[in-house]
Order: structure tokens, then C-alpha cells, then sequence
């Protein structure tokens, strides 16, 4: 399925750009196309073994992965899935 | 849940509340008029008491603008001193009160945009030995704070006490907003279970933020606040917004409350930890020192060796920053592209590694020294002190 994933500008630097079109068939799938595409970005995404971090909130669509399976969860066709990772400044 | 329901947790009962005199009827008169906010309203935000931790780049425009709004009680929590390098942002403080505590600052400041705010300052860190006891007394707390550990700090005491916790973070052109810890929803646990390592996530100190972002995303906290003392409006409860400067594009996306959190879910945590633990740093300052102490060069050595031509000065910090300051006689290549340009440095000579500080650089050190380099040296307090200690006429950033 193609979707597109969107980039905090911390992260687009390491891929050149805020929005990445991707495929897969379940979130874990886009996020290992865009880390196999991106090196720089992979480690950024998930950890070494594939799962996601617990400071790092992947949106597919408005909804929060982590309710809908986390890296299982389904794609569909044109989804958007947007990485938000914890920010701390103030 | 709805403002409205918020409403009779957060602040004092319509009978029970204080009288405004004529002057503050006039002063609030583009309040009063608005039928939302009302007489009644404007009653319940004299009545309400918001502290705010941080007096810094969020702190100021909520500071200001609930000060402004005539919330009737104003605790701040700061520790800081105003540097010249908060101004660019921190409106709260000018030119004449650099060198002057962030309080004594914002006192004044406060004071002057409305005198009927009562103002209890705390001129100290937030800690888990003090949290709970500065916080029980107010009806909304507001996190403007510029770390992980007191995030995760003023969270756990938010919920443990029940208050409402109006939450704000930037980042250079990016940040977000939401409202944790009301009685249904969702806390910042239930965002972000556990922190990133130590060093992965810059600061702002760090990486930079523009000046109005905290300007923006302090502003929304403070409406946050008000719609929550007036019980007005959908408050970002169970969402998340995200506002991305650069791009001029806010949304929203959607949080829900973790039956597993122990914070707010299973309730596991029943009283404040170690927070500065919870966030790795002692962990990652212990993993430093086992690392085994940097070979280091003070800014006056470096200048000598400098002069005498005997060190190779290799500056690891980025192009950007090459353009605002640098060393005569360094040469550029950033942390990131040390480990692929080893070849370019000559082994038989005195490294000396420079950046910012000194953190970047001893990075690198460590990354030399894996590949066999032995004459390596980091410099003491990076280009800031060599502008200290040798050479005032370099620019500080």
C-alpha cells in the first residue's frame, strides 16, 4: 500500500525532506521502507531489533498506533503515518 | 470530559467567590463583555491559583498573559538567573535585568502588567522532595520546564495530587501542546512511556529554538488554563496538538488514556522517584567516567601550542556554526563525518578536538581513540572558554 510518512524537522535533515512516500502493509512495514532507505533515519524510528521506541509516537492517520497493534497495525491505501518523538524544550 | 465538568474541581464555588472592585471591572471590561467569560468568569479567574514551573521561554508569555488575565494567584517556580541569551525569546525579562534572578525579573515584570496578582515565587529546582508540596496548593499546573526529568516529575505529581497539568515542549521551529492529568485522561506517561537516553534529544540551549515559538506554544497553554478555570470550551484533553512554525501547520492527533500506565492507569506509582534516574542521567555519566577520563588541553594551552604550530585543532562542530565563531588554524569536520574522514587527520601529531562546549568533541575524541588515534586531546569548555580565557574578540553563541 502506498502512504506517506511525515517528518519532525529533527528528523526530515536525515532523509532531506518532511514528507516520505513509503509502502507497506502494516505500519512496521513503512517504517522498515523508510529505514532501509534512510540509514541516517533508521536508528531514529526503531530500535535495532525492529521495535518501536517508548519516546517516539507513531499517528497513523489522527490515531495512535499503539491502540491499533503498534507496528502490526493495518495500512490502507494512501494512510498517513506521522512520527512524533518526545521534545523536551522550554 | 468537557471544560464544563472541569470546572467545579479547578475552582472556587459561585457563592465563594471574591469581589472585583471597579477599577477591576474596568480593567477586565473586554472580559466581562464577552458572555462566555462574564462577570462570574472573571470572579473565577481572580479566584483561581495557577503555578507555573518554568520562568523561562514558556513561563513568559504565560506569565504575562494570565497575569494579564487577571488570574487572582501566580506561583513560579524558577531557579535561573537572566542570561543575554534568554531575550531573544523570554519576554518576561529585558535588557536591564540580565545578571538578575528569573524571579526578582518576572516580580517586577508581573507586578506591572497587574498589580491584583498575588504572586508566591519558589527560587528552586522542582524535586521530587518539594514537588508535591509546592503543588498541592494550586488548582492547574502549567509545565514549562526545558528537561525530561521534571517532565516526567511534575507529571507523576500532577496525578498523584489530582491537578490538572497544562503541558507545553519546543523545539527550534516545532512543538506541542496538550492537557494531561484530568480525572479521564490521558497523562504525559500515557504519551511518552519511558525518555529517550540522555544526549539523543537536543535542548534548546543545544539545538536553538526561534524566538516566538515558545511565543505560540506558551500562549495556547495559557489559553488551556483559562478555558479550564472558566470551564469554557473543549480543552486539548485526549489530544495532542502539534505546531509546526516553519510550515505554518497546527493539527491535532488523538491521545488516549493507557490502561497500563502507572501513573494514571494502574497507579502503580504511589509517590515521587528518582526522576534524574528514571531519565538515565546518572547511568550515563557513570557509562562516561568507566569510559575513562579525556585527555584534555585548557584554552591558554591550546593558544601556546597554537602559536608554536605543534597540534592539529580539528573543529567537530557544524558548518552553521563555523560561519558565527571559529579558532585560527582549526580546521572544520562535524561530529557526524568524523568516523568516515579518520584519513584526513595525521596520527603522528597532537589532535586537539574542539566544539561548542565540549560534549561534541569528547564524542569524537572517543571515536578517534576506537581507531587506534593516541594523541588526541579534547578542549576544556570548547570555543566558549578559548573566547574567555584567550580570545574576547571570538563571538559566544
Amino acid at each position: 500500500m502506498p502512504a506517506t510518512l511525515f517528518l519532525p524537522a529533527v528528523l526530515a535533515k536525515l532523509a532531506d525532506a518532511k514528507e516520505i512516500p513509503v509502502s507497506g502493509t502494516t505500519v512496521g512495514e513503512l517504517v522498515a521502507d523508510a529505514a532501509a532507505r534512510f540509514p541516517e533515519l533508521a536508528p531514529r524510528l526503531r530500535d535495532t531489533d525492529g521495535n518501536p521506541y517508548a519516546y517516539v509516537t507513531f499517528y497513523l492517520n489522527d490515531e495512535d498506533i499503539r491502540f491499533n497493534g503498534g507496528f502490526s497495525a493495518t495500512v490502507n491505501d494512501g494512510d498517513e503515518l506521522t512520527v512524533v518523538p518526545a521534545i523536551a524544550g522550554g | 470530559m468537557s471544560a464544563a465538568t472541569l470546572l467545579s474541581e479547578t475552582s472556587a464555588t459561585a457563592d465563594a467567590l471574591p469581589d472585583l472592585s471597579p477599577e477591576e471591572i474596568l480593567r477586565y471590561s473586554r472580559h466581562v463583555i464577552i458572555p462566555d467569560v462574564g462577570l462570574t468568569g472573571q470572579k473565577k479567574l481572580k479566584a483561581a491559583r495557577v503555578l507555573l514551573i518554568g520562568a523561562g521561554g514558556l513561563g513568559s508569555p504565560l506569565g504575562l498573559y494570565l497575569a494579564a488575565a487577571g488570574v487572582g494567584h501566580i506561583g513560579l517556580v524558577d531557579f535561573d538567573v537572566v542570561d543575554l541569551t534568554n531575550l531573544q525569546r523570554q519576554l518576561l525579562h529585558g535588557t536591564k535585568d540580565v545578571g538578575r534572578t528569573k524571579l526578582d525579573s518576572a516580580r517586577d515584570r508581573i507586578r506591572d502588567v497587574n498589580p491584583h496578582v498575588e504572586l508566591t515565587t519558589y527560587e528552586t529546582a522542582l524535586t521530587s522532595e518539594n514537588a508535591l508540596k509546592i503543588i498541592k496548593d494550586y488548582d492547574i499546573v502549567i509545565d514549562g520546564t526545558d528537561n525530561f526529568p521534571t517532565r516526567y516529575l511534575v507529571n507523576d505529581a500532577c496525578v498523584l495530587l489530582g491537578k490538572p497539568n497544562v503541558y507545553g515542549s519546543i523545539y527550534r521551529f516545532e512543538g506541542q501542546a496538550s492537557v494531561f492529568s484530568t480525572e479521564n485522561g490521558p497523562c504525559y506517561r500515557c504519551l511518552y512511556p519511558s525518555p529517550p537516553p540522555p544526549g539523543l534529544v537536543p535542548s534548546c540551549a543545544e539545538g536553538g529554538v526561534l524566538g516566538v515559538l515558545p511565543g505560540l506554544v506558551g500562549t495556547i497553554q495559557a489559553t488551556e488554563a483559562i478555558k479550564l478555570i472558566l470551564g469554557i470550551g473543549e480543552p486539548l484533553i485526549g489530544r495532542l496538538l502539534l505546531v509546526d512554525a516553519l510550515d505554518t501547520k497546527f493539527r491535532t492527533v488523538k491521545l488516549r488514556k493507557n490502561p497500563a500506565c502507572p501513573s494514571c492507569g494502574t497507579r502503580d506509582i504511589t509517590q515521587l522517584i528518582d526522576y534524574q534516574e528514571f531519565c538515565g542521567v546518572p547511568q550515563a555519566a557513570a557509562a562516561e567516567q568507566k569510559a575513562g577520563e579525556l585527555p584534555e588541553i585548557t584554552p591558554r594551552e591550546l593558544a601556546e601550542r597554537l602559536k608554536l604550530g605543534t597540534v592539529d585543532l580539528i573543529d567537530v562542530r557544524e558548518p552553521h556554526e563555523w560561519e558565527i565563531a571559529r579558532i585560527d588554524g582549526a580546521r572544520l569536520i562535524p561530529l557526524a563525518t568524523v568516523a568516515d574522514r579518520l584519513h584526513e587527520l595525521d596520527r603522528t601529531r597532537d589532535i586537539v578536538l574542539q566544539c561548542k562546549g565540549g560534549v561534541r568533541s569528547a564524542k569524537a575524541l572517543r571515536t578517534l581513540q576506537a581507531a587506534g588515534f593516541t594523541r588526541v586531546l579534547n578542549l576544556v569548555g570548547g570555543i566558549t572558554r578559548y573566547s574567555d580565557d584567550v580570545d574576547p574578540t571570538i563571538p559566544k553563541y
